[in-house]
């Protein structure tokens, strides 16, 4: 197609200087789009938490803080974990919330150290599920080699809660000297990922059942901090990780390009996706980019080393579906293109909110 | 996957692309309107843009039945959730579609229960489980989803449920391209119908077009490859001067439609007087409600709706874009005042709409993005 | 508008002759057939899915005449590269 007209380059810049503009929450209330990991919860973090707490460790907006203390350098995360069904194909919340504070701290290129663990418990919620769930929990830390050294239990009544939310937060220690965040991107860059997309997102829509569909699919929840470690032992070149969550792929790709001010470059035909994650995505209509995984990650590394990061990715259980997914060059910085399987070329933008199933 | 992904392979394209620039008179400018939002979604989602020649322009048509529902019944639609006897069941494309007061996840918010479902029926499952619940299904959609909810209110009443009930907002595609055709700004070359509504209403009904207003239409397939040789079969029958239903889509599409569906929709809806579109007015015969023999399954009947009637806002110029006539990003409050965060038109609204698709995925310059992508 | 995948009949449900078990990339769903009484779809058959309702069932020698055409118009598109690369070495 033609390159724009004066005119309409004129509203293009004019909207790309209001996306620039420092974010307002417009809405009185809290909605649900504002917890999706889109746009909307982009805006409430920046808008009230960074807002408010503003300082020069929270502002990157990493996985993990990292800090000095004494001679010893950390890293530091907490995440909250609501998911709902509490048990679901191939873990439950409690593994989930062990494995997503050891992976925002592993990304961060720290080795996880020690957990905390909070519980807020709904009155009336069975016994027997806590046990269930603690056990995993207590299982998950093994696989991941850390320990739960304190924790907190608080319960609500009935119809306060849904039965059980967990906090937990995690401390980890820096060993290497890669300085890693997505701000250090650069053009000539390689981005990769571990795996597979979307599994977990995929398998918690079905799990809650109201869609009545069945798939042989399983969430993907895994602890990183080993596959991790082999990645940075094999390669000096890593730039950054990011575990693919809320949001999934697409919009870590979206904050390496902000941060950095690059563009990512992605090539749809080399993006993993299971038939079934396809599948299924198709007939809800939701792009798998935007889908959340739980033992995913996104790494960003030094294009001429992207072949030995690649092999010691797949070197390990874990990463034995890595791809080289897509690259980094300089303009137009602040973007996400994908290349089409079909050939074309269309741009990868935050969601507002979660992605929707849709009829149309 | 089958019968989706031979329909997206690149070397056909390109020689489809070869062939449809070949057949473009020097000089001329075409203009076809998509009428359906699913091929705006697809021209987007894989850059089709990107394999057609400079002077073929795509205007983006009303076939969005979430972008067309107007303000006053998305308020109306909350007013029945806010009771508290009330679980209102919706297509996950409605829930951003903002009323005066906020969408439905807004409302929400302020204590309705709004749930998502994937169709009709599980809303009648709902209903089953929740005897003491009111369950009012939020009905949207052209000619394709309209016979599944006819479907449903039928076995609704078969089963005697008597806590169900339709919020019916069903609209027809006929009167919309109609209603375009009648637009004296109006310069477009021809059509790519829609083919899904059209495996419910077959090709016949688009026969006036050529007839009347000289214009081809090519009823088009969803997948990139099919939208590319419904451009073609256009451009052929311009070059040959002829001027036709074709149908593109036969995989799917019946010359006739769907019998069974056309039934059920008579059996259960009548045309409604007229029906307010967001962006394009009030529309003779364009929409479906509840016939008196089912009123038992009317939300409308059942609960007093307001009917509230909220004016399109003044500063946005949908109806314009939805006839072709601006450009999205010629709007005045395009992508400054209206975001697809912060919507004010129908065109925004949804992710199809054709403002929230160029907002998306275009509002860069094709060239530039194109350099980029393969630079390496 | 309307979002319609292919997808392949696997059974008809015995209890509920309206519902066939419909299988989309491995991934499977009950899918109402209701709308499709004057021509029931079999196991194998193919079906186009719309908010849980099949609309239609896929044709496949007309989507194997359409993938026809669009070879064709590759070999022609070929051939005429071809010829283009020919009367450049000449």
């Amino acid at each position: 197609m033609s390159a724009p007209t004066d005119r309409e380059q004129q509203v293009l810049d004019r909207i790309d200087k209001a996306r620039r503009r420092r974010a307002k929450v417009r809405e009185e209330r809290v909605t649900l789009a504002h917890g999706s990991g889109g746009k909307a919860t982009q805006t409430l973090v920046e808008a009230i938490f960074l807002d408010a707490f503003r300082n020069p460790l929270l502002e990157p907006l990493e996985d993990a803080a990292t800090f000095t203390a004494g001679e010893t350098r950390l890293a530091l995360t907490t995440d909250s974990f609501v998911v709902s069904p509490l048990f679901f194909p191939g873990g439950d919340i409690g593994d989930l919330a062990v494995n997503g504070t050891v992976n925002d701290l592993a990304v961060s290129g720290a080795r996880p150290l020690y957990l905390t663990a909070g519980f807020i418990l709904e009155e009336g919620f069975g016994i027997e599920d806590l046990v269930r769930i603690v056990h995993s929990m207590r299982d998950a830390a093994e696989r991941a080699g850390v320990d739960v050294v304190t924790g907190d239990t608080k319960v609500v009544q009935r119809g306060k809660a849904d039965g059980c939310y967990v906090n937990t937060a995690g401390v980890g220690v820096l060993e290497h000297s890669h300085a890693l965040g997505v701000a250090t991107a650069k053009p000539g860059d390689a981005v990769l990922v571990s795996g597979p997309i979307g599994e977990h997102g995929v398998t918690i829509m079905l799990a809650r059942g109201e869609l009545d569909i069945d798939a042989d699919l399983e969430s993907d929840t895994a602890p990183l901090n080993g596959l991790v470690a082999d990645l940075l032992g094999a390669v000096d070149g890593v730039r950054a990780m990011r575990d693919a969550t809320r949001g999934g792929v697409a919009t870590i790709l979206n904050e390496v390009a902000k941060a950095a001010d690059v563009a990512v470059v992605v090539d749809e035909n080399a993006i993993p996706v299971r038939d079934e994650v396809r599948g299924a995505s198709e007939l809800l209509g939701i792009d798998p980019m935007y889908v959340a995984c739980e033992g995913r990650m996104v790494v960003v590394v030094d294009g001429a080393q992207a072949d030995a990061a690649l092999a010691a990715l797949r070197a390990h259980p874990l990463g034995e579906g890595a791809a080289k997914i897509g690259r980094i060059v300089d303009d137009p910085p602040g973007l996400v293109l994908l290349n089409t399987a079909f050939g074309g070329t269309r741009i990868v933008d935050l969601l507002v909110g979660d992605p929707l199933p849709r009829i149309c | 996957m089958r019968f989706v992904d031979e329909f997206r392979d690149a070397e056909k394209a390109r020689a489809l692309s070869a062939k449809i620039t070949s057949l473009c008179e020097p000089g001329r400018q075409y203009k076809f309107m998509e009428v359906c939002g699913g091929h705006t979604h697809t021209i987007y989602k894989h850059g089709l843009e990107d394999y057609l020649p400079e002077n073929i322009q795509l205007v983006h048509g009303p076939g969005c039945p979430v972008c067309v529902i107007p303000m006053g019944r998305v308020d109306d639609a909350i007013h029945i959730a806010r009771r508290p006897d009330v679980l209102m069941t919706s297509f996950g494309d409605m829930m951003r579609v903002p009323g005066s007061g906020g969408n439905f996840f807004d409302s929400n918010a302020e204590g309705t229960n709004i749930r998502m479902v994937y169709s009709p029926l599980d809303s009648l499952k709902i209903a089953r489980q929740n005897p003491d619940t009111q369950v009012v299904f939020m009905a949207i959609g052209f000619e394709t989803t309209t016979p599944s909810t006819a479907m449903t209110v039928l076995r609704a009443a078969e089963e005697g449920l008597e806590n169900f009930s339709v919020f019916c907002n069903h609209v027809t595609i006929i009167p919309a391209i109609k209603a375009i055709l009648d637009s004296p700004d109006l310069r477009l070359d021809g059509f790519l119908g829609p083919g899904h509504v059209s495996t419910v209403i077959g090709c016949r009904p688009y026969e006036f077009i050529p007839r009347d207003y000289s214009r081809p239409v090519v009823v088009a397939g969803f997948e990139p490859l099919d939208i590319l040789q419904s451009i073609y079969q256009l451009m052929v029958q311009l070059r040959e001067g002829r001027c036709e239903v074709e149908n593109q889509y036969s995989r799917v599409v019946p010359w006739d439609g769907n019998i069974v569906a056309l039934r059920a929709i008579a059996q259960v809806m009548e045309l409604r007087p007229y029906f307010e579109w967001r962006g394009l007015g009030f529309i003779s015969h364009s929409a479906m409600r509840v016939k008196d023999s089912y009123a038992d399954f009317d939300a409308e009947r059942r609960f007093a709706v307001p009917g509230v009637r909220v004016a399109d806002p003044k500063a946005c110029q949908c109806g314009e874009v939805l006839k072709g006539v601006l450009k999205p990003w010629e709007c005045k409050v395009f992508g400054t005042a209206c975001t697809p965060e912060t919507p004010i038109g129908t065109c925004m609204v949804s992710p199809e709409g054709a403002c929230a698709a160029y907002y998306n995925f275009g509002r860069f310059s094709r060239q530039r993005v194109r350099e980029a992508s393969h630079s390496s | 508008m309307c979002l319609g995948i292919p997808g392949e009949v696997i059974e008809i449900l015995e209890d509920r002759p309206d519902l066939a078990r419909v299988s989309v990339s491995g991934v499977k769903r009950a899918i109402n057939i209701g709308l499709l009484t004057d021509d029931p779809p079999v196991p194998g058959d193919w079906i186009l899915i719309h908010v849980g309702f099949a609309l239609s069932k896929i044709d496949e020698q007309e989507a194997a005449a359409a993938l026809e055409f669009l070879e064709s118009i590759g070999k022609a598109y070929e051939d005429e590269l071809a010829a283009l690369q020919e009367s450049r070495i000449d």
